[in-house]
């Protein structure tokens, strides 16, 4: 399963080769670029900054009117109000992290592990009516998700789904399953099919040759697929909304929104947990940043 | 090392297209065999049939004495050697080669002889620790026939094996291929559309055309005597001129006037077409002895040889292929002759060879 994805994202030289006409395009040119490039970062990033100043933030300090930028006092009460209550047990919310944690993971896992198969069986073998059977998944995920709320909600009252863990994992498995064979076949399309057909003349399995060949080429894909899908999984809210209730099933998103409204609103707590709520997507996003390239320029393995 | 008899093969894939007619071939223990034909005349399904790789609609295959209709590509001990070298691009040249020995599980020493083997037949041994992207497209291609060689497998099939590299090194790898063959005493069958290369290897070339087979042979019969007005066609650079004849007092008359020896056998009141290659004709000084007066529509110098394109009155320009001594310019006025032996004539109508 070694397979070097460093060697695959070329990075070294692109630099040296910037367009002659970047360069002649002048100072102004690109005075104005950093100006545009500037204003739309901090339109972007105000927010975040304003959650990242708000979760380290005194009480008073939140509240001040006028608003104050630079000279607050500097707590992190708010995080451990995140994790810690005031009896000195776990919070809610820490509950609802971990849940997020489990349910994202293992529905990410439940989705890569049918998808992939899937979109290499889509790939290599002669499915009737292809193109409409992979219409037809894709357009699964043409739809507002919020559409088939009720129905679903209806669906798992009857099975008992609703309020469990499991039930989140099923229905972002299966808005997750579509997606991976779609980005997944593109992966496996680019991998010529000669290696499997090489192997099985070497003596394998139609399986042992995916296993043994393809899979290895395809991790990069597979990594960044599983991200997208982790990242949707982690992030949706609606059906967490509606088909949890109890603290201990609820994952972060309606839990951090559950801290708002009410007579009175904790802004640092709120701050605090939306903080914990991004980290783990961000560096999960950056560690895995190569085999997203990789991912998304499909050069990962090159005829 | 086996035989293979490929019998009434007919391949359909899913979606309606006939790939493969109607394919009989039987190849001989040790033979080099080529398929030779135009791009997408069911070439590569033949070959991926024989390999287990497709399973034919109808027909029966036989490697050896073994039927092998139902048996899986591992089971039919064949090594395939791919267009694209199928090389695994995370393994070093070492790996790549061990691969298949591993799948049969053979013990490490055997492994290590066996690769070792190989690699000096295919003479890779400083490439052995390189990885597929850090050799070029003819040490690619040495490789895989490398990793063909280590199973020493039962045939060989080739599917255009050369079609990637440039042409200095195809020629290189042509006399390698042949070569190694030979020592081997191998059975194999090679796919290609190159008729040169067909040529230069074949023991024996089956014309392809439209999933049938149009002519197999040795590549002089081939050459000399085409089944079919395809094969005519298909086979030389430039083919042969195909003329339109009539027997008149048991001569070929075609309509420019060129008068040619009769084949025995000729049958009567049909529509014949006789094949002439363009080295059995010969551009003269006008009137001649023996010459018909024509025109010099074109000339092609290829250095060791001169093409002419020459009108004499028929339906269709010939081609003369002459010495590059005799220098005749375009538009010239000069005498076409005959000088070859007799001609094939193939029916119009059939479009097969009648005499
Ligand atoms: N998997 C497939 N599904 C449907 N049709 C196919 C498939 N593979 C090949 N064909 C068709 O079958 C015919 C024969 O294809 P094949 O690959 O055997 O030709 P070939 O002689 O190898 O040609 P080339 O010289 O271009 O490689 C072609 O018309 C091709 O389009
Ligand atoms: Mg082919």
């Amino acid at each position: 399963m070694a397979v070097s994805v460093d060697e695959a994202v070329s990075t070294g030289p692109a630099r040296d080769h910037a367009p002659p006409a970047r360069r002649l395009g002048g100072r102004g040119r690109s005075v104005l670029e950093v100006v545009l490039l500037t204003v739309l970062a901090v339109l972007m990033l105000f927010p975040v900054l304003w959650m990242l100043e708000t979760s380290i933030k005194e009480n008073r300090d939140v509240y001040a009117i006028p608003a104050k930028f630079f000279d607050f006092d500097v707590t992190m009460a708010h995080f451990k109000d995140v994790f810690v209550a005031p009896d000195g047990g776990r919070t809610a919310l820490s509950v609802s992290f971990f849940n997020s944690v489990v349910v994202a993971g293992v529905s990410t896992l439940l989705a890569t592990v049918l998808g992939v198969p899937a979109a290499w069986a889509y790939s290599r073998f002669a499915v009737r009516a292809k193109k409409d059977q992979l219409f037809f998944i894709l357009s699964t995920r043409f739809m507002p998700p919020v559409v088939v709320v009720i129905p679903i909600f209806l669906m798992y009252r009857e099975f008992g789904l609703i309020d469990n863990k499991l039930g989140l994992i099923l229905i972002y498995a299966a808005f997750n399953v579509p997606f991976t064979i779609w980005m997944m076949k593109g992966f496996v399309d680019e991998v010529p099919a000669e290696y499997e057909d090489a192997a099985m003349l070497d003596g394998y399995t139609r399986l042992q040759a995916f296993w043994r060949y393809t899979l290895p080429l395809l991790v990069p894909g597979i990594a960044a697929t599983a991200v997208f899908a982790l990242i949707f999984s982690w992030n949706e809210f609606v059906f967490a909304t509606f088909l949890t209730s109890s603290d201990s099933v609820r994952t972060a998103p309606p839990a951090i929104a559950g801290l708002i409204g009410g007579t009175t609103t904790d802004w640092g707590l709120v701050a605090a947990s939306s903080v914990v709520f991004a980290l783990p997507v961000l560096v999960f996003a950056y560690l895995v940043r190569k085999h997203l390239i990789a991912g998304v320029t499909l050069g990962a393995v090159r005829r | 090392m086996a035989g293979i008899e490929v019998t009434a093969l007919h391949k359909r894939y899913p979606d309606g297209t006939v790939a493969v007619e109607h394919v009989d071939l039987s190849i001989g223990h040790g033979e080099l065999f080529v398929m030779l034909g135009p791009s997408g005349c069911g070439k590569t399904t033949t070959l991926r049939a024989i390999a287990g790789l497709e399973r034919q609609t109808a027909g029966d295959i036989r490697i050896g004495d073994t039927l092998v209709n139902d048996l899986p590509p591992a089971e039919r001990d064949i090594a395939m050697v791919f267009q694209f070298y199928a090389l695994y691009p995370h393994l070093r040249t070492r790996d790549n080669l061990a691969f298949p020995l591993r799948a049969e599980g053979l013990p490490k020493p055997e492994v290590h002889a066996r690769v070792t083997e190989a690699a000096r037949l295919m003479r890779l041994g400083p490439l052995l620790d390189r990885r597929p992207r850090q050799l070029s497209g003819g040490e690619q291609q040495r490789v895989a026939l490398a990793r063909a060689l280590v199973r020493r497998p039962r045939a060989f099939l080739m599917d255009e094996p050369l079609t990637n590299l440039d042409a200095e090194l195809r020629a290189d790898m042509r006399t390698e291929i042949k070569h190694l063959q030979g020592e081997l005493g191998a059975t194999m069958v090679y796919v290609t559309h190159d008729q040169v290369e067909a040529m230069s290897l074949g023991h024996r070339i089956a014309i392809l055309n439209k999933g049938r087979v149009e002519q197999i042979g040795t590549p002089l019969e081939v050459y000399d005597r085409p089944a079919s007005l395809f094969c005519a066609a298909f086979i030389g650079s430039p083919p042969m001129n195909l003329i339109e004849v009539e027997v008149v007092d048991g001569k070929l008359h075609s309509q420019g006037g060129l008068v040619l020896p009769p084949p025995p056998g000729l049958p009567r009141d049909r529509r014949l077409v006789a094949g002439v290659r363009p080295e059995a004709l010969e551009v003269t000084a006008p009137e001649a002895e023996g010459s018909i007066p024509a025109r010099v529509v074109s000339v092609e110098w290829l250095g060791d040889e001169v093409i002419y394109v020459v009108d004499h009155g028929g339906q269709r320009d010939v081609r003369v292929r002459m010495p590059p001594t005799v220098r005749f310019a375009a538009e010239a006025k000069v005498g076409l002759r005959h000088t070859g032996g007799t001609p094939t004539v193939y029916d119009v109508s059939t479009e097969e060879l009648v005499a």
